[in-house]
């Protein structure tokens, strides 16, 4: 008897406050994040509509002005970054997976997690309220002195968007630290390094990442904030500073980030190509260093964001060597996912579909990529819209389809309610089309000239910004539509068992019930 | 071939539903549009190569077509060829890539030099060894543009250069980063504050070449055009000598006169080398 009392009090839910604001549980904390991030995504998606409506047409229509314009180009670019990739595949699907795919009982440090997530919050309401304080922080999201200092974005406007920022990078920098912890001390006996699943590899090198980046970014925007506020020069050249040093220190950071961002889709993409072909991985381990190898050379690769700032032509030249070497480990990636599907049994579920789709645009985002490292072509595609075209193929069409992915994916895992498939693959042809539509055309108009953040431009632009725009619409609609799938699956969903994928699903969060119980394993499980 | 070009003047400018890189103006930009035409083919076969995979496995070993799936997970030979095969498209991308960053970066024996000031929001031309006179060239507003003109990439007072010249570039800035950029001549450069960098371009062709400024540098980032014109070198002359007057500013020392004053580039360029 007082053993059942016992484990009925181990089994006992907390009541609402406690599990969710006071929330130990990495699975709780994941969900908040992924909810977090929904929400996120309606407001930076939003700005991204309205960015669009203006640019259907040349003229100035619906924004005031350049000031205003540039405010919510820099929120558009902070808020997707920061405040729905990040949050979504590292807190959302990291922290759901990561423990149960290791056989660990829950994070390291589950009350770091919960910090990490509850500093998102303050952070996005103060990047969200900047765009209502004074002209907004209108300095793009890379945030260049002079522009972004106290002369030229003069009010709170832009000390709000850098402590949010502030607080978003402490976040990650406490998730990161949680991560590799995690990962390093509470593997299940047998689960290797090199046994570990390949979405748990992507998590421990995007912490690295994190780890080793973000804190360049505190610094930089910290010294901006004292530039701002405190009568220092750090970028001021006119009290010794130099504005080019603050690009480097973005770029030392803004570079590893965008491995952030694609990384854990990497390892999604994995296993949701191995489930749905019903194969091992083809090259595992090729795969898991492949991952390391983007990483490592993702911190050396920074100043190709800067090939227009004056650097050395000697400095330019290693740097575009250093940039080129990163398509091989990208490309063992792809070659490895279609030998993956290669002699498979494949089956076209929405999170196939999906994975399939990133596959093919990531490939195309990726060689744009190639074209962008020559320093001697990007001379004119610097700044322009054939930029905007490359990062949002491998982000918007890359990250964002890693998300879907995971989430058709896992959807039946998480919430022990599968997806309405038929209403899947509408939502994924919806945004495979509307995506394309957007930001195709824009490789046409960076080849032409068009440069980035312009709210108005010579009228010869007009018919291709026009098809993005239409583009942008059938996006915005699949993205409404993902809406009404997920209130389907909450309200008609099947119910399903642990494994609802069948042979090919491997990894161990399959092993546990749909959902998995509060706590995932009485016991540690045993890997062979 | 090269009178007859003189004869219809070029217009460097986008084009409605223009696709790929704008015409060229001069050698940079033939230099660029020669390399990116390689790798963009080279992209272009990539990705149909990765296409065609994609599309034969979704054909060949779906569920249907194939029951049973294999259980391979190796092949070093395979493994090895796609690292080493990307490793030699690259390489066949970088010997011409280093080439031309090298030829782009910067002009040994520059025929004139010309100072770029971005300002928040309009350029400003200075021409040190022409008597160092210097000038601002401010956008048009869209009521003023007149027929044949372009919206929103006209300038009062274009910048007037002589054709077939190497015209030495140095940017700086005043205020906020601006971006010198024109895409017809192939040149890009920040114009940065406190910092002076320098490049070079040269137009073949006699024309208007139009750029915009490109580092987003506030409320009128949109609303800085470029204007560009190469005109033949007697024009040129002609143009230097009114606007040495016209642009004489009342506090300036009297301006040496032009041979003294072209002795500056020949200097730099000495010094350089």
């Amino acid at each position: 008897m007082a053993h059942a009392d016992a484990h009925g009090h181990d089994d006992h839910k907390p009541s609402f406050v406690n599990r969710w604001l006071f929330s130990t549980n990495h699975k709780d904390i994941g969900t908040l994040y992924i909810i977090f991030s929904l929400f996120a995504a309606i407001i930076g998606i939003g700005l991204s509509v309205l960015m669009r409506l203006e640019l259907q047409q040349p003229g100035l229509q619906i924004f005031a002005d350049g000031q205003m314009w540039n405010a919510y180009v820099s929120a558009h670019g902070l808020i997707m970054v920061f405040f729905v990739i990040m949050p979504a595949l590292i807190g959302g699907f990291g922290n759901w997976f990561v423990p149960i795919m290791i056989g660990a009982p829950d994070m390291a440090f589950p009350r770091l997690n919960n910090i990490s997530f509850w500093l998102m919050v303050p952070a996005f309401l103060l990047l969200g309220g900047s765009l209502f304080v004074g002209g907004g922080a209108g300095a793009g999201w890379t945030i260049y002195p002079p522009l972004s200092d106290d002369t030229y974005q003069s009010g709170p406007a832009m000390d709000m968007a850098l402590f949010a920022l502030h607080l978003a990078g402490a976040s990650s920098i406490l998730g990161a630290a949680n991560f590799i912890t995690t990962i390093f001390n509470m593997r299940a006996p047998g689960m290797t390094l090199h046994k570990m699943p390949l979405f748990v590899w992507s998590m421990l090198v995007t912490a690295f990442l994190l780890l080793l980046a973000v804190p360049v970014l505190g610094g930089a925007i910290t010294m901006l904030i004292t530039d701002r506020n405190f009568g220092t020069a750090f970028f001021d050249p006119a009290g010794g500073g130099d504005p080019v040093l603050f690009q480097h220190l973005f770029w030392f950071f803004g570079h590893p980030e965008v491995y952030i961002m694609i990384l854990p889709a990497f390892g999604i993409i994995s296993h949701v190509i191995s489930t749905f072909s019903k194969k091992p991985v083809f090259g595992y381990l090729g795969m898991a260093y492949a991952m390391v190898a983007i990483g490592v050379v993702g911190f050396v690769v920074w100043a190709h964001h800067m090939y227009t700032s004056g650097m050395d032509v000697d400095t330019r030249a290693y740097f575009m060597a250093a940039t080129m070497v990163i398509a091989v480990p990208t490309g063992v990636k792809i070659f490895s996912w279609i030998a993956t599907m290669w002699g498979g049994s494949m089956k076209f579920d929405t999170p196939m579909l999906f994975a399939i789709g990133f596959i093919f645009l990531f490939t195309m985002g990726g060689v744009t990529g190639v074209v962008l490292a020559n320093a001697g072509i990007t001379q004119i595609l610097h700044n322009t819209y054939y930029v905007v075209a490359h990062f949002h193929y491998v982000l918007s069409l890359g990250a964002v389809f890693g998300i879907y992915a995971g989430i058709y994916y896992w959807i039946g895992k998480m919430s022990g309610k599968q997806y309405p498939e038929k209403l899947g693959k509408i939502h994924f042809w919806l945004t495979f089309i509307g995506v394309n539509l957007t930001f195709f055309p824009m490789h046409f108009l960076g080849n032409q000239g068009m440069p980035r953040r312009y709210p108005d431009y010579p009228d010869a632009f007009w018919g291709w910004n026009f098809i993005a725009s239409m583009g942008a619409y059938i996006s915005v609609a699949g993205f409404i539509f993902f809406f009404y799938v997920m209130y389907v699956t909450f309200k008609r969903g099947a119910t399903v068992p642990a494994n609802y994928w069948g042979e090919g699903a491997t990894t161990l969060e399959w092993q546990v019930s749909s959902p998995p119980p509060f706590h995932s394993f009485d016991e540690l499980p045993k890997i062979r | 071939m090269a009178f007859a070009q003189s004869q219809a003047p070029m217009v460097g400018a986008p084009a409605p539903w223009g696709m790929g890189l704008q015409e060229s103006g001069g050698p940079i930009k033939d230099a660029i549009s020669s390399f990116n035409t390689l790798v963009f083919w080279l992209m272009v076969a990539v990705t149909i190569f990765v296409a065609i995979l994609l599309a034969w496995v979704m054909w060949r070993f779906n569920e249907k077509a194939n029951p049973v799936p294999s259980q391979t997970s190796h092949h070093t030979g395979l493994e090895i060829a796609w690292t080493v095969i990307p490793v030699l498209i690259l390489l066949v991308i970088a010997v011409p890539s280093f080439r031309l960053i090298y030829y782009q970066d910067r002009a040994r024996d520059a025929d004139l030099t010309i100072n770029v000031t971005g300002h928040q929001w309009y350029w400003s031309y200075q021409f040190p060894d022409h008597g160092n006179f210097s000038f601002d060239s401010r956008p048009i507003q869209d009521e003023d543009i007149r027929p044949g003109q372009f919206r929103s990439l006209e300038v009062d007072e274009p910048l007037i250069v002589p054709v077939g010249r190497t015209i030495r570039v140095m940017t700086n800035g005043v205020d906020v980063i601006h971006s010198f950029f024109i895409p017809s001549l192939g040149v890009q450069r920040y114009s940065i504050p406190g910092r002076t960098l320098e490049t070079w371009m040269r137009a073949d062709r006699v024309g208007t070449f139009y750029g915009q400024c490109n580092q987003i540098c506030g409320v009128n980032h949109w609303f800085m055009p470029i204007v560009v014109k190469a005109v033949p070198q007697a024009e040129f002359d002609a143009w230097v000598a009114s606007a040495r007057t016209r642009f004489a500013r009342q506090d300036a020392p009297a301006a040496p006169a032009l041979a003294e004053a072209t002795g500056d580039t020949i200097r730099i360029a000495a010094a350089r080398q």
